[in-house]
């Protein structure tokens, strides 16, 4: 009971992390239709752009960690929104009525630029990172087994909710939102009724490199250590959750996350440490091929 | 926005400002690119020991960043609005070499299959050179394997290299447990990948483009996890080795052979020599190559090619045709795995030993870097990519470096600027009458 606990605990925790990159996925797949696949590259440029972030504040002396956090926390997106924005602006904005697969060849592409550009100009090693946030609280003890809630696990949950509650609020309540939601609906209506598009788009990007360079950030602080190849596995895990959750829907992102989250805490914790991405791999196949809408996703018609 | 000031301009009946926006536009993209390099390129990280990071500045390559796209992007926008009306001399010239090429395909043909089969007599040629050859047609055999899924039928595959690995895995198993040679398992290993294929195929193949095109990787990456973890039949991350060269017609490769087989060089009469093995390799899968393009070249022509082709450009109207597009599929996707399957048993036999890293995404990636700069559908362009990708580091140790680098942003460049390829000008296979009587 205790272990369940405790993977559930870091289930949620590695969810929120995979749930703010699957909203990347989501809202670009809503109203371009493409598979951002340079996505978890933005994210890993985000982890190396926070933990540069904590150098550099480190050299300056600011070493008050709340203070700190909240510093990186809006360095790391700020700059991270730029990369999201010329992503867009260099390798998708250019094929808008291309074939059908450029956009992904494409973004194959950026994908495959983006990890070497980090890794020549960063260099291949593993980055460590000190721990910046440490103790928790034990929740309970069974059996000499404790369940542990740390600091830092509570403060991923709750920076996750925060950043879901003003997003969500974003989309519903503001104008930007509104015109986001009609780009998601028609663009072509929304163009002819004035909404500037391609600005509505490049906010797209921006507001999922925000989000991503979030999680990136979070993740140097949970695992410690970051590299140039995380992007990979955590974009395609990010997917599954955006598909998982039915893509195009914010909550089914949120929702997918926490699942994919979850499926891998319980499938290392219970199955085998081996097989934990075959399983969210698996998770991937099998819910495109029986139920491609997703949990929340609405069915999509095929239009000659 | 060129449009609109032009607009403005015309309204207040004032000669439009040539240089003031061009000048604007190249300042701002500056100003994003040093932005952009600013964290990742000016602050670099470094171990300075014990688990800790120091970091080095490079503020230089930040300005040389900012001053290189002020540069790039000014005399971009200068071309556009030159040649703004007429096309641009850039891709008119590939053009042109690309419709000339389409021409002259024949002779182009015979002359690189000559070049290539004489290649190891050539005065000039060495064992490195034809090593290297020998690793240019791999990469062209899985360019062309590749090029029928993606090039011809339009499936995107970001996992081709499971089938590779599958092909050598085969014959690494074969010959490990059953001492199975070269030629007995090439065509198991085909086979087997082609039933990986239909296995895998089936069941996503009624998938959209895109989505297919994760459910390959994912595909891809379980190959490659399984082949890492089932350390009791696949060897784990070890791999597994000596596996047996091939042989030329049951005549070893070797100085000297066991009782009662002579060897290659005793049969024919000459001084053993090892460089005998790497060209008669070389010889092997220029074959194979050049059978697996014949091969593509003919079924193009059959019903099966045609309805490939049909499908990647229409899927609605090929079933209200009466095509069925899973099987038509399905048989695209198994006979790109056959082809993935055989350079991955040729793969197994020149290493002589294989292990999981040899199959990560980035060879899939690579190879679908090939096919997409060579032009997809486009078997010239495949072989022209392939050269330049594998000669690049050859070229010294920043190329090798950066080679990855420049394909990623040459595959994009590419998408932008010649969606259909560099040099690739791909005429519809089949023509109605009426054109064809104006010839």
């Amino acid at each position: 009971m205790a272990y369940f606990l405790q993977q559930l605990i870091n289930g949620l925790t590695l969810g929120s992390i995979y749930g703010l990159i699957a909203i990347g996925y989501t809202m670009v797949y809503g109203i371009i239709g493409m598979i951002n696949f340079a996505h978890g590259e933005i994210y890993m440029i985000g982890a190396f752009i926070s933990i540069i972030a904590f150098l550099v504040l480190g050299l300056a002396g600011i070493t008050y960690v709340p203070l700190a956090l909240a510093i990186v926390l809006l360095i790391t997106m700020f700059f991270t929104s730029i990369y999201g924005w010329a992503v867009e602006r260099i390798a998708y904005r250019p094929l808008r009525g291309s074939f059908r697969l450029a956009p992904l060849i494409s973004a194959i592409g950026m994908s495959i630029f983006l990890q070497n550009y980090v890794q020549i100009f960063q260099g291949a090693r593993v980055k460590p990172m000190p721990p910046l946030v440490q103790g928790g609280f034990t929740i309970f003890e069974s059996g000499g087994f404790a369940v542990r809630l740390s600091y830092l696990q509570l403060l991923i949950i709750l920076l996750t909710l925060v950043l879901m509650i003003g997003f969500t609020t974003l989309i519903a309540a503001t104008p930007l939102g509104r015109a986001q939601r009609a780009c998601e609906q028609d663009m072509r209506m929304a163009a002819l009724l004035g909404v500037d598009v391609d600005r509505v788009i490049s906010l797209t990007f921006v507001m999922g490199a925000a989000l991503a360079a979030v999680a990136g950030l979070m993740v140097t602080l949970y695992y410690g250590v970051v590299d140039f190849f995380i992007g990979f596995l955590a974009g395609v895990k990010a997917f599954t959750a955006a598909v998982l959750g039915g893509i195009g829907s914010l909550p089914g992102a949120m929702l997918g996350g926490i699942l994919i989250g979850l499926i891998e805490a319980f499938w290392s914790g219970y199955l085998s440490v081996e097989y934990k991405d075959v399983s969210v791999f698996v998770v991937l196949i099998l819910v495109l091929v029986f139920c491609p809408t997703g949990l929340l996703g609405r069915p999509e018609v095929e239009k000659v | 926005m060129t449009a609109a000031s032009g607009l403005v301009s015309g309204q207040v009946a004032r000669p439009p400002a040539l240089w003031a926006p061009l000048l604007k536009d190249a300042v701002l993209a500056a100003l994003v690119a040093v932005l952009l390099a600013l964290p990742l390129v000016g602050l670099q990280t470094y171990d300075i020991g014990g688990g800790a990071l120091g970091i080095r500045t490079h503020f230089d390559w930040v300005a040389l960043a900012g001053a290189t796209v002020f540069g790039g992007r000014l005399a971009l926008r200068v071309v556009d609005r030159l040649y703004r009306s007429r096309e641009q001399p850039g891709s008119m010239v590939l053009a042109r070499l690309a419709i000339w090429g389409s021409r002259q395909i024949l002779p182009i043909t015979l002359v690189g299959i000559g070049f290539a089969v004489a290649l190891p007599f050539l005065p000039f040629s060495s064992r490195y050179l034809i090593d290297l050859g020998t690793t240019v047609l791999i990469y062209v055999m899985l360019g062309w394997g590749l090029n029928v899924v993606v090039g011809l039928a339009g499936l995107l595959d970001l996992g081709y290299v499971a089938f590779y690995a599958v092909g050598a895995y085969t014959f690494g198993l074969l010959a490990q447990d059953l001492g199975f040679t070269f030629w007995e398992a090439l065509p198991f290993s085909g086979l087997v990948a082609a039933s990986f294929g239909i296995i895998l195929g089936f069941p996503v193949l009624r998938l959209r483009g895109d989505y297919l095109a994760i459910v390959t990787l994912g595909f891809g990456e379980i190959i490659r996890i399984v082949l890492l973890n089932w350390a009791p039949v696949t060897g784990g991350p070890n791999g597994i080795g000596e596996i047996p060269r091939p042989s030329f017609f049951g005549l070893p490769f070797a100085r000297s052979a066991p009782e009662g087989v002579s060897t290659f060089h005793q049969f024919f009469g000459l001084e053993f020599s090892p460089d005998h093995r790497v060209i008669f390799l070389y010889f092997v899968i220029l074959a194979m190559a050049l059978v697996t393009n014949l091969f593509t070249l003919r079924i193009r022509k059959l019903p099966i090619g045609r309805a490939w082709e049909a499908l990647r450009e229409d899927e609605v109207a090929c079933r209200a045709l009466g095509i069925n597009p899973t099987t038509v599929k399905l048989s695209a996707f198994a006979i790109g795995a056959m082809f993935g399957g055989f350079a991955g048993c040729f793969f197994a036999t020149r290493q002589g030993f294989i292990s999981p890293e040899s199959f990560t995404f980035i060879e899939s990636a690579t190879i679908l870097a090939i096919v997409v700069l060579g032009g997809m559908g486009s078997q010239l362009g495949v072989v022209l990519a392939a050269i330049l990708l594998v000669s690049l580091p050859e070229f010294g140790r920043a190329f090798a470096e950066f080679r990855m680098l420049i394909f990623g942003a040459a595959m994009v460049g590419v998408m932008v600027w010649r969606p259909r390829g560099l040099i690739a000008h791909r005429e519809p296979t089949l023509r109605l009458g009426p054109q064809r009587a104006t010839r």
